[in-house]
């Protein structure tokens, strides 16, 4: 069966305000701001592909890109 | 598609400020646009003036930037002119229930088939944070140092009693519930109105010490609950998510291309 796995999530800095939504509301804890105040992807392995940071972001700074793989 | 594909990246950057919940209104509607399948050239979005007006010049559909309150009065000769096209007028609270508050009830009224979405973050942004007829009493303002006493208009309850037949509420924090509410009231036949509470951390947050976008989100999770919920039921005080109204009426330009036909018999 095809499993979602992901591939990145792609932050878009230049964009990205820091207002800390994406962090604040990531139930996996994937996310941090970095000293710049910027959004920043610190623990990838734990997204669990639900997109909330991508869907609440108000600067469109967040996608979140999966890879199809077939599980065993 | 990816919903970057449907902005206008060159004006990005947005000027709205950080943690400003028209962003994520933006996002919600062009997520809801991308899942209909509909195609830029059939989007025609009007809007007037505030913070939130300033979501037209982002799209990458039809859109005019229109006057402060008529916004739903040019979408209505947008729609009457060229009625296959899919109408969305987004307007801020002031925009759309002070000045623009006459067009609102008649647009419900006529029940013609266009999209408004109420971007209510209770105050006027823009001009830099006067109270507005959503701010509700005790409401901290820019115009009312001492809180407001103004009781707010329930935006659900009059868009249904003007005559609207799609009427739904959600917030910034709820934005699962934002794309489905959006994508059904683009579906729907007639005049719809989803208000979306949106937080301005700048000026009602602020004046309010509501704390930043984070705290208001939180803030929309804890005082708001599904209609027909327990939760609600048992807490009267929560304001109400969900759909208001969702009821089959003739549509305005079915009914005016029927005068169409009768005059051109004769
Ligand atoms: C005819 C007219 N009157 C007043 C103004 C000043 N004005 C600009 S935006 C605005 C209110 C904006 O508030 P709202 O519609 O709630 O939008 P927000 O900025 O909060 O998104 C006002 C009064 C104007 N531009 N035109
Ligand atoms: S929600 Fe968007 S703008 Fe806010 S910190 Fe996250 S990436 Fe940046
Ligand atoms: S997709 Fe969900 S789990 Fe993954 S980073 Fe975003 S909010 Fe966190
Ligand atoms: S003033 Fe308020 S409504 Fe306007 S962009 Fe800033 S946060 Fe948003
Ligand atoms: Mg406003």
């Amino acid at each position: 069966m095809a499993k979602k796995k992901l591939k990145e999530i792609a932050i878009n800095q230049n964009w990205c305000k820091g207002c800390g939504i994406c962090v604040a509301f990531c139930p996996k804890n994937v996310l941090e701001l970095d000293e710049g105040g910027h959004s920043t992807v610190v623990r990838p392995e734990d997204c669990i592909l639900c997109r909330l940071c991508e869907m609440r972001c108000p600067d469109l700074a967040i996608r979140v890109i999966e890879e199809e793989e077939d599980a065993q | 598609m990816a919903v970057q594909e449907y902005i206008r990246e060159r004006f990005f950057p947005q000027m709205w400020c950080e943690g400003c919940g028209h962003g994520t209104i933006l996002n919600s509607l062009l997520r809801a646009i991308e899942d209909l399948g509909i195609a830029k050239s059939d989007i025609v979005m009007t809007s007037g003036i505030g913070c939130s007006a300033r979501i037209s010049g982002y799209v990458d559909f039809h859109s005019l930037h229109t006057m402060h309150g008529r916004a739903l009065a040019c979408a209505t000769g947008v729609k009457m002119a060229k009625p296959a096209l899919n109408v969305i007028v987004p307007m801020g609270d002031g925009d759309a229930l002070a000045i623009g508050g006459n067009h609102f009830i008649h647009a419900c009224r006529r029940n013609i088939d266009i999209t408004a979405i109420v971007m209510n973050n209770r105050i006027y942004g823009m001009t830099g944070g006067q109270y507005s007829p959503l701010s509700g009493v005790g409401t901290m303002a820019t115009t009312a140092p001492y809180s407001s006493i103004d009781n707010a208009f329930d935006v659900a309850e009059l868009a249904k009693a003007a005559g609207a037949t799609f009427v739904a509420r959600t917030t910034t924090y709820h934005v699962a519930e934002a794309v489905t509410y959006l994508k059904k009231a683009i579906q729907h036949k007639g005049f719809s109105v989803v208000e979306i509470m949106t937080q301005c951390p700048t000026y009602y947050g602020r004046k309010n010490k509501k704390g930043d976008a984070v705290e208001m989100l939180k803030w929309f999770k804890e005082s708001t609950a599904k209609l027909g919920s327990k939760e609600l039921e048992n807490n009267p005080s929560l304001i109400a998510r969900g759909i208001f109204a969702d009821e089959d009426k003739p549509e305005y330009c079915s009914e005016y291309n029927k005068i169409i036909e009768r005059a051109s018999r004769r």
